[in-house]
């Protein structure tokens, strides 16, 4: 929100009865590589748009409030909350969600690591994770610090501190935070 | 949710048009506040203005040695920026220990400085709360007051708010900039842009209604160590209980501001002379008309001993 909000009309002693009918908008970006052109109402966030429109089922609604990470998707190269965005807002978007990753039969290094170091347990949280992992080591490559970067002059690097701070959007409820750390970890050496 | 009409205009004079014809319009840009009130029909906008198009995302330098931050630069791209970090840095600092990577990425300057409280009876709409519909009382007078305001609350309210940047803001003297729709430009000065709660405390701000805000001026850098210290529930993405944002030499001198304290970033420039004395000599003026609830008279030692901990760190 970047202002107030605008008086409400003063012309009329009482308030006009506030219908709330839907109102319909168009929104055209690209998911996962494919052009997507949708009609929606304005008040669709990414995630549902993703979820009920494009039946892209593997973003997650956790608290549908910004704070659990369940529904991470990465917009133009950047993780976000798609739970509080608004799909309209993001005409021309590049989208990637953890379908987009990778699929069963050939999965991102993340998503193999994960598996490998059993980085979830119930799974629902599980592909904000991987979503929120991914962009976090492109955030580090990037040299963007986080509140634990001792050093705001220098790089930061990938530790288990700087993982597990960059990572505190994503709520684990069955714990499998250290697992993801150690996959994070994996992925960053390989690449390194 | 409730209906709304959506538009996406291209200058801000445009912008703050929309704003000013439309009854009950309000501006969007991160939209990561604004969209968690309206899911919770705290916020109920009839339209949204949706400002991500008009630019206002650059970090320029300004002639007398400061810098001009403008309104839609995101929270991370203002931590990362080089002149940030070098000569700012209790703002990168204090962006950083702001809400979680993801947030960072949506959160924009201005949408910051206009956050609304986490007070739990402004969020929970069974409850009184003068904020959020005036007039009709505050649950957390009687209520748990553990998170909330101990100075400059009133008998209406006694939420806090709830930012770290605009605390670091505060010390670094910021100006915030705003045009509205017609064409008039303003220059806030960041100690007057919020407001305490009085008798209206559903005003946060002193933004005109329907201005825009462009930019966030700060002056030429401040020498000294920056620092910022959080003190909080969990290591990480929790609101400040107490904050220090503060500018120190090593023979003690500086600036200093509280946050999680007050509806506002709490600074009293006039006991900002006594640092060179310790934390006590400071924070017992600078709290001197603190009205703490039972739940909440901790957090006057805990604005000591993090200042304490703040002026450690400078010496160090």
């Amino acid at each position: 929100m970047v202002g107030a909000t605008a008086p409400a009309r003063q012309d009329a002693g009482v308030r006009a009865e506030r219908t709330d009918e839907p109102v319909l908008a168009t929104v055209t970006f690209t998911v996962n590589g494919q052009r997507r052109d949708l009609e929606l109402d304005t008040r669709t966030s990414l995630l549902d748009a993703a979820r009920e429109h494009l039946h892209l089922t593997g973003s997650k609604k956790g608290c549908d409030h910004g704070q659990c990470g369940a529904c991470t998707m990465i917009v133009d190269g950047r993780r976000i909350n798609a739970c509080l965005t608004l799909a309209i807002m993001h005409q021309g978007a590049e989208i990637v969600t953890i379908e987009g990753l990778g699929q069963p039969d050939n999965l991102h290094p993340m998503q193999a690591a994960f598996v490998r170091h059993d980085g979830y347990q119930c799974g629902y949280c599980t592909p904000g994770q991987i979503c929120s992992g991914v962009a976090v080591l492109e955030e580090i490559r990037a040299g963007i610090p986080s509140h634990v970067t001792a050093d705001l002059g220098a790089a930061p690097q990938v530790t288990e501190a700087e993982i597990r701070e960059r990572m505190s959007g994503n709520i684990c409820r069955c714990g499998a935070y250290s697992n993801i750390v150690e996959a994070m970890t994996e992925v960053a050496e390989a690449r390194a | 949710m409730k209906s709304f009409t959506y538009e996406r205009p291209s200058t801000p004079a445009e912008a703050a048009a929309a704003v000013a014809r439309t009854p009950e319009a309000k501006f969007i840009a991160g939209g990561t506040n604004l969209l968690d009130l309206m899911k919770l029909q705290i916020e109920t906008p009839r339209h949204l203005v949706d400002v991500n198009g008009l630019g206002l995302d650059a970090v320029e330098p300004t002639e007398d040695g400061g810098l001009r931050i403008g309104a839609l630069v995101r929270n991370t791209d203002l931590a990362a920026h080089p002149r940030v970090r070098t000569d700012y840095g209790v703002l990168a600092r204090a962006l950083l220990a702001g809400a979680s990577g993801q947030l960072r990425n949506k959160a924009t300057t201005a949408g910051n400085l206009l956050q609304r409280t986490r007070c739990p009876y402004f969020y929970d709409t069974a409850q009184a709360c003068n904020k959020r519909r005036p007039g009709s009382g505050c649950s957390a007078l009687d209520g748990v007051s553990r998170q909330l305001a101990v100075i400059g609350a009133s008998d209406a309210c006694i939420a806090t708010h709830p930012g770290d940047m605009a605390v670091a803001m505060r010390v670094l003297d910021a100006t915030v900039e705003t045009v509205d729709a017609a064409g008039t430009e303003r220059r806030i000065p960041i100690a007057d842009f919020h407001r305490l709660p009085g008798d209206d405390p559903a005003r946060d701000t002193t933004l005109a209604p329907g201005a825009l805000i462009t930019a966030v001026t700060l002056p030429k850098p401040v020498a000294g160590t920056h620092i910022y210290r959080k003190v909080r529930d969990r290591a990480s993405y929790a609101y400040a209980l107490v904050s220090v944002a503060a500018i120190l030499t090593r023979d003690g001198t500086g600036h200093v501001a509280f946050g999680g304290v007050a509806p506002k970033p709490w600074r009293v420039e006039a006991a900002e002379a006594d640092l060179p004395k310790g934390a006590r000599a400071v924070t017992a003026q600078v709290f001197a008309d603190a009205k703490p609830t039972p739940e909440n008279a901790y957090k006057l030692k805990l604005a000591e001993r993090t200042l304490g901990a703040a002026l450690n760190q400078a010496r160090a």
